[in-house]
């Protein structure tokens, strides 16, 4: 039996199905089998950074709407064989899909599966508690800003509130750490402290993950990136390792090590 | 026959006339009762103007009866009436009461969106996130940090306050005055209260020690016994 974990945020453009991705990605590279729902009917996008979206003939609103067999719809990953996406509907919208829906999808995919990471739209409306209904636990994605923090509280309310068994765990996306490090942006444990959750991972800034959405390839394939390595920490928290925090200090060269030592 | 107790006792003190009422005989035998020893004194027009307090022992009258009671009283002498003074309330104002007088202990955490509303005064062992508000018809008092709204003395309650340890609130609320953070960036205050100053006639925030000289009686119980 499967566990079901939903990637939400609130607020829009935080990263959670860049999140969704590539938390997927990582707990398929350590071999377990890993299904991808995307809950943003009619602005699907975890097709387009999984470079799934070619693939697309059904989708969860026909699953929902009995078009088609639940099977039928998902789309196997080109990368893992145990690696599989349910996507959107890109013309109906939320109002199409209901929460008991949802959950029965959700119940069905456990006996399969042993992860379940669905995409959460931005919101609180109706996407969000269909999103929600069939989640075991939950995941809340924030930008270290004021706008994104607030959001996140407002649905950890939200989430306590569920009968989930868990409280939800927090990642902390964006991170620029020049920034932080000069009081520019919120500082991690003035968040963690404000939100009173615990933090599942941070993940950096990064432009070579706007490069690898772009190309459909999640980051967390290639192990070269920093924002590669946090989420496959973070989808080893999730398996239940003890994994500390990646330091946020950039890499220093051998030279700059030397300099620094000469103190030039 | 047996002596009975007189019905109407006026006595008079250094303060102004208090006038004890029977509590065992009827409604009507008092007000007849009564006109009758008011018409006994002849009003003075000279006179200066007497305060009365009424003392109704055992017994508990309607709105109606009590202005009735006035009425009778006011109307010929000189007389003001001050207090009625009764030793019994209905259960239903009793329950108000316990229920404005209690202190609820809630252990939670006020996120953005949240309201938490309580009736009397409210001890919060949590924070209140930016976004989240919590209302009191009595006093708050935080454990924790005060990031959102507080209101406190929503009924009307002008003595209520606010304290906590740590505030930095978007606002402090007290009965109607509403007091908001400066827009510059502040630092917030360590174990200190909201607190209506008269002079000011605003909400000012200072040292939790000035709480034992303004607020002696901190318990909503006493509070409410005192001021009715």
């Amino acid at each position: 039996m499967g566990e079901a974990i939903v990637i939400t945020s609130g607020k829009g453009g935080v990263g959670k199905t860049t999140t969704s991705a590539n938390i997927g990605t990582s707990l398929a590279l350590m071999d377990k089998k890993v299904c991808l729902i995307d809950t943003d009917i009619g602005l699907r996008n975890l097709d387009v950074i999984m470079g799934l979206e070619n693939r697309i003939i059904y989708d969860i609103v026909d699953v929902i709407h009995g078009r088609c067999k639940l099977q039928q719809a998902l789309i196997k990953d080109k990368r893992f064989d145990y690696l599989s996406l349910l996507p959107a509907a890109q013309t109906s919208d939320k109002s199409s899909v209901t929460t008991d829906g949802m959950k029965e999808i959700v119940t069905e995919l456990k006996q399969e599966y042993d992860y379940i990471v669905i995409d959460c739209p931005a919101g609180i409306e109706q996407g969000f508690q269909n999103a929600i209904a069939g989640a075991d636990r939950a995941i809340v994605v924030t930008t270290p800003e004021n706008s994104s923090v607030r959001d996140a509280d407002r649905i950890i309310g939200l989430l306590e509130k569920t009968d989930m068994d868990e409280p939800p765990r927090l990642v902390i996306n964006r991170i620029r750490n020049h920034m932080m490090k000069n009081g520019d942006m919120l500082d991690v444990d003035d968040i963690v402290q404000l939100l009173a959750i615990d933090l599942i991972g941070i993940v950096a800034d990064d432009e070579e993950m706007i490069k690898a959405s772009n190309k459909g390839e999640p980051i967390a394939l290639n192990p070269n990136f920093k924002a590669s390595i946090s989420y496959r920490n973070i989808a080893r928290r999730i398996l239940g390792e003890t994994v500390p925090l990646q330091s946020l200090e950039d890499e220093k060269g051998f030279m700059q090590k030397v300099k620094e030592f000469f103190k030039i | 026959m047996q002596e009975t107790k007189p019905t109407i006792t006026i006595k008079g003190t250094r303060d102004g006339l208090i006038i004890f009422i029977d509590e065992n005989s009827s409604f009507e035998e008092i007000i007849k009762d009564l006109i009758k020893k008011l018409d006994a004194s002849s009003p003075n027009k000279e006179e200066p103007v007497v305060s009365v307090k009424v003392k109704l022992g055992n017994r508990y009258l309607s709105e109606e009866q009590r202005s009735q009671l006035k009425e009778i009283i006011e109307e010929k002498n000189r007389f003001q009436i001050e207090a009625m003074e009764s030793d019994v309330i209905p259960i239903s104002d009793a329950k108000t009461w316990l229920d404005q007088s209690q202190l609820k202990v809630v252990n939670q955490i006020v996120r953005s969106g949240q309201v938490l509303e309580t009736k009397g005064d409210l001890l919060l062992i949590g924070d209140v996130n930016p976004g989240g508000r919590v209302r009191a018809s009595g006093n708050i008092y935080i454990m924790g940090n005060l990031l959102g709204i507080a209101h406190a003395g929503t009924e009307g309650d002008y003595e209520a306050f606010i304290a906590a340890s740590y505030m930095k609130p978007a606002q402090l609320r007290i009965a109607e005055y509403i007091s908001r953070a400066p827009d510059y960036e502040a630092d917030g205050v360590y174990m200190e209260c909201g607190i209506i100053d008269p002079v000011q006639n605003k909400i000012v925030i200072d040292s939790i020690k000035i709480l034992s000289k303004q607020r002696k009686v901190i318990s909503a119980f006493e509070r409410r016994m005192n001021n009715g």
